[in-house]
């Protein structure tokens, strides 16, 4: 089954070309990793994607579900709007979890959210909106778990390390069980001896099939875990292909220069 | 009679007055001055610019100008003139802490990350959930230091009142000087000390209760 379709998305800042047509697919259970440096658009890609911009041109589906039309002429609901915001999770470069909540409760509060409105839009008696509410606390227990953080359920994130907040902002987006998870340079601010900590989250989502897309500047990484590799390059996608075609067999003089700039680093 | 007693007496019956001045300006400023700050960060450019314009005028001119201005002007313009000074001395300073106060509210908003609107943003929230549950608390804990120091002013503020002859506390010590008693004037600063030093020790306890984040 396809996860993600994108279908030849522009975007344009003022005068800028960011997007300048971009086509490809994710499967279930692939991991796409996109790659290219600074300015070629790669997180633009990944922001209209995930419904943080809104591309000027093109169409994105997600799951069969069309998430976003630059034809579509009529306004989507409130309620349409979130079913196609909860069909993609996003993992920040920056975390971005909500400093006066405990772990426990950043990875809560969106789910209690929309389980409390359902619940008042359904007028369910109180019991089984408490059971539900249980039900969530449960399952984010067990995610957080997952991250290797279950000692740390009532701690704040300034009492984090930057790897453990990532961790959190990972179970945070996971507990929602969006169709594609996609990450923003999740180890671009964290300091070098604790990026493992994170990318071994990443690897062992990927391993239990979870559909990925990635943009990184970790290229081990990228080699390591991803099924496809994506090359941006100034607004297009210059290559792609699997890791041993991109790392080992550039064929373009742009990616070939890319990865030894990369490697010298 | 002008017993250290009495004059305590007729010095915190002033006071009250000035208190009761400082808890009602308090009471309709701090939601007035959202609604100004609402206004100001509106996309909708008339409104942004007549706000600005307003807070402008508020925070440019004397606040002792402003209590002369709503003592008269309506009765000026429409011949209905504020009869109670004490509602005059109100509806100028309501209007002028709420423009304070909208500066500080928009400072604090807009000092909130992106981020943070991002990352409710893509769990599914919807704005007023992104406000209420996750912007709101992060703004009150940087809003309460320039908040307290406003309000601090607005207590001493209070004693401009006299200008449109409330009797607040200071006008009450004159009363004693025209005598040719000048002690209670000074005297009068102790009550502004008491209670600011009060209000210090609240604003304290707030900071420490929502120092269990940083953010």
């Amino acid at each position: 089954m396809t996860v993600l379709e994108v279908n030849n998305i522009h975007k344009r800042f003022g005068k800028t070309d960011v997007l300048k047509g971009i086509d490809f697919k994710i499967e279930e259970g692939e991991v796409v990793s996109v790659i290219g440096s600074s300015g070629s658009g790669k997180t633009t890609l990944l922001r209209c994607i995930t419904g943080l911009e809104s591309a000027d041109e093109g169409k994105i589906s997600v799951g069969g579900r069309v998430t976003f039309d630059s034809e579509r002429k009529e306004k989507l609901s409130r309620e349409e709007k979130r079913e196609n915001q909860l069909c993609t999770g996003l993992v920040f470069q920056s975390f971005n979890l909500f400093p006066q909540y405990t772990v426990l409760r950043n990875v809560t509060l969106a789910k209690e959210l929309l389980v409390k409105e359902e619940c008042k839009k359904n007028k369910l008696p109180h019991e089984e909106k408490k059971k539900k509410l249980a039900e969530i606390r449960t399952e984010a227990i067990k995610i957080i778990d997952s991250v290797g953080l279950g000692d740390k359920l009532e701690s704040y994130p300034c009492e984090l390390s930057g790897g453990q907040q990532q961790r959190v902002a990972i179970a945070r987006a996971l507990m929602l069980s969006p169709q594609l998870l996609c990450f923003d340079e999740p180890t671009s601010a964290l300091d070098p001896e604790i990026t493992g900590e994170v990318l071994n989250v990443i690897r062992k989502l990927a391993q239990d099939g979870k559909t990925m897309l990635i943009v990184t500047h970790e290229m081990g990484f990228a080699r390591e875990v991803s099924n496809k590799v994506i090359y941006m390059h100034e607004g297009v996608i210059a290559e792609e292909g699997t890791p041993e075609e991109i790392f080992d067999n550039p064929k373009s003089d742009r990616l070939k220069s890319f990865l030894n700039s990369t490697l010298r680093i | 009679m002008d017993s250290f007693v009495n004059i305590s007496v007729e010095l915190l019956k002033g006071f009250c007055e000035n208190l009761k001045l400082f808890s009602l300006t308090l009471l309709f400023s701090v939601p007035a001055g959202l609604l100004v700050m609402f206004c100001s960060i509106s996309k909708f450019k008339p409104l942004k610019w007549l706000s600005k314009t307003f807070v402008w005028i508020i925070r440019g001119t004397p606040l002792m100008l402003q209590l002369f201005v709503v003592l008269y002007v309506p009765g000026l313009l429409f011949n209905t003139p504020i009869k109670v000074r004490f509602t005059a001395a109100l509806i100028a300073f309501v209007i002028n802490y709420a423009c304070y106060f909208s500066e500080i509210y928009r400072g604090g908003i807009e000092s909130i990350s992106k981020g943070q609107y991002e990352a409710g943003h893509v769990l599914g929230m919807t704005k007023p959930q992104i406000f209420f549950k996750v912007i709101l608390l992060q703004v009150v804990k940087r809003i309460v230091p320039p908040m307290s120091n406003e309000i601090i002013t607005l207590v001493k503020d209070t004693s401009l009142a006299r200008v449109i002859a409330v009797a607040e506390i200071i006008m009450a010590a004159d009363r004693f000087s025209a005598r040719g008693i000048i002690w209670p004037l000074f005297y009068t600063g102790a009550f502004f000390l008491i209670f600011n030093g009060l209000l210090t020790v609240i604003f304290n306890k707030i900071e420490k209760k929502l120092d269990y984040f940083r953010g």
